[in-house]
């Protein structure tokens, strides 16, 4: 794909003086969602401050659909960014708020107006944007954010940690809407803490701890790119024992535990392809009651675990 | 300039001019825009009942009365009327941490910075301007309504007011530029506003060369009256600039600082936490 296409970091450092933001990181990321994943420090911001100009880099450069970030009359035309600062002007009300910044964008008094209504409807706060934001709950305020980043239809859309203070009805709105964008063609990126949602969103991740990249790409690839750690198979069967007895044999068998709950086996395996194809042999030649097949690690979770080494994203 | 750029220029001028004289941080403003209509007031009961002069307050005492006021609301109201709002202009955001709105638009930062600069000079303009004109209004009208009308229409009366008003405008552009880079230089512009201020107040004991590197003496020569002594008794006496220097002074003074501003604007990040 070419660089008009996606967003390219290349070989991008930042420092705040001499406290690592992020250190020569070179991705390309394409249209979908791409979640960018990691502790608190590791650098999610620092690269959504990069692609959106509120920071510069030290070395490298970045290029968003062919545009860099130092040219804010062209970027903001593709770009909107919600950001996890959670400030407003004083005194401002949702709407005015959503508006006044349409206005700074260049639209005339009454297209602000239609693409703020839009926005605001969108983001089911059409009655609420009379009211000042101040009184708007955290969820709100959220909304409001999204609704201000989206309101010029960027082909680009940035959000840091845009599932917080979410109740679930809204966050699956808000997911069920981020789809409907990028169905489009577009590009967004997240940043979240929340991982299973992460999982089910991403099309790619991009994990980073302390200011790397450690891995990226389509969270499948990327767990099975992690050959030093076996996937794992959770196997559900009426006769585990058995089960467990024939597929010890197999090559590419590392290790098998019985399930907690007796139902079943975790098989862990580094070649999960081979392995599949001697199951279903085994499957085949004897009634063991297979029940479920799937495997129990290669979601961001796992990924983020074996990579980094914590017990969760953050 | 294209209708885009007007139209963001526009939309900046809107937002910074809502801040400026309605919001909460216009308040202070409003004080220091009443404190010389207060002082006319009193100059007016002390001359007219606490001390009254034989035959009642003459002409030539409005004037001097207005000279003398208008030399405190330049040189301390007004100053500190355009640090307290130029000064916000950036950093007022950076602390209240909503600064990034403006910069997440697709707006060039020349354009932004003058928008806001021109906000500001606005904003104070009016303040100021409307609070000078109030206290002549006051002063003037001591004199009974005929004598004011006359002074007004066929004396020096609206060529003073027009050059009040001038001078007002003018010392709002160079003080608003000076506070506005120091809004975006510094992160607690209150230091270089007591430097810029202790520069500007001891401007009369300054020898000549040094007088010429501040606004205020460029400000004096336009003044229609100056009051004798006003610059206490220590003064080092200059010869005044003429106006033919002292205006396009002012204005190059001015573009100086934006040009300054710009630059610092073009350069900065939105960090928070490191401001």
């Amino acid at each position: 794909m070419n660089a008009a296409g996606t967003i390219v970091f290349n070989d991008v450092s930042k420092f705040y003086g001499e406290i690592l933001g992020v250190n020569r990181v070179s991705l390309s990321i394409p249209p979908g969602i791409t979640s960018l994943v990691g502790p608190n420090g590791s650098g999610k911001t620092t690269l959504m401050n990069l692609i959106t100009g509120l920071l510069w880099p030290n070395d490298g450069s970045i290029s968003v659909l062919g545009v860099s970030p130092r040219d804010a009359e062209s970027l903001f035309r593709l770009v909107g960014y919600a950001t996890q600062i959670d400030a407003f002007p004083r005194g401002a009300r949702g709407r005015d708020f959503v508006v006044s910044y349409l206005r700074v964008h260049g639209y005339a008094n009454d297209e602000a107006q239609r693409r703020a209504d839009a926005a605001l409807a969108r983001l089911g706060l059409t009655e609420a944007g009379s009211r000042r934001i101040a009184g708007y709950s955290k969820g709100m305020r959220q909304r409001v954010k999204l609704a201000q980043a989206m309101a010029h239809d960027p082909r680009v859309l940035v959000l840091d940690e845009p599932l917080n203070g979410l109740d679930p009805l809204v966050r699956a709105e808000i997911i069920a809407l981020l789809r409907e964008w990028v169905d489009q063609g577009r590009h967004v990126i997240v940043s979240s803490h929340i991982l299973h949602e992460v999982d089910l969103i991403s099309d790619q991740v991009v994990l980073l701890n302390e200011g790397y990249v450690v891995a990226e790409g389509d969270i499948r690839g990327v767990r099975s790119e992690m050959r030093r750690h076996p996937l794992q198979v959770l196997i559900r069967c009426r006769q585990p024992g058995m089960l467990a007895a024939r597929i010890f044999e197999l090559d590419t068998v590392v290790e098998v535990k019985l399930h907690v709950d007796g139902g079943g086996l975790l098989v862990a395996t580094r070649d999960p392809d081979r392995f599949y194809l001697s199951l279903n042999r085994i499957a085949v030649d004897h009634d063991l009651g297979l029940e479920t097949v799937c495997p129990a690690d290669d979601d961001v979770d796992a990924v983020y675990r074996y990579l980094i080494g914590g017990e969760e994203g953050s | 300039m294209s209708d885009t750029h007007v139209r963001q220029f526009l939309g900046v001028l809107r937002i910074e001019l809502a801040k400026t004289l309605f919001g909460r941080r216009a308040l202070p403003l409003w004080l220091f825009a009443l404190i010389p209509i207060g002082i006319s007031l009193l100059s007016l009961i002390v001359s007219t009942v606490w001390d009254p002069k034989e035959g009642g307050v003459s002409l030539a005492d409005s004037v001097m009365a207005f000279a003398l006021i208008f030399q405190v609301l330049v040189r301390g109201l007004l100053f500190l009327g355009c640090a307290w709002i130029f000064t916000s202009l950036f950093r007022g955001e950076i602390l209240d941490r909503s600064l990034h709105y403006y910069f997440l638009a697709p707006i060039r930062r020349e354009l932004l910075t003058l928008g806001k600069f021109v906000a500001g000079w606005i904003g104070s303009t009016t303040l100021f301007v409307t609070s000078g004109l109030v206290c002549q209004g006051l002063l003037f009208g001591a004199l009974g309504p005929s004598a004011a009308l006359d002074h007004l229409l066929h004396g020096a009366g609206l060529l003073h007011w027009i050059s009040y008003a001038f001078v007002t405008a003018l010392a709002c552009m160079g003080y608003g530029a000076v506070f506005l880079l120091a809004g975006l230089r510094f992160k607690n512009p209150l230091v270089p506003a007591v430097v810029v201020f202790l520069w500007e107040t001891t401007n009369p004991l300054l020898p000549a060369l040094l007088k010429k590197l501040s606004v205020i003496f460029y400000l004096q020569a336009l003044l229609p009256v100056r009051p004798e002594g006003a610059e206490g008794p220590f003064a080092l006496l200059a010869d005044p600039v003429s106006p033919w220097l002292a205006i396009p002074g002012l204005f190059l003074f001015t573009a100086a600082m934006l040009f300054l501003a710009t630059r610092r604007a073009l350069a900065l990040e939105i960090a928070y936490a490191g401001d």
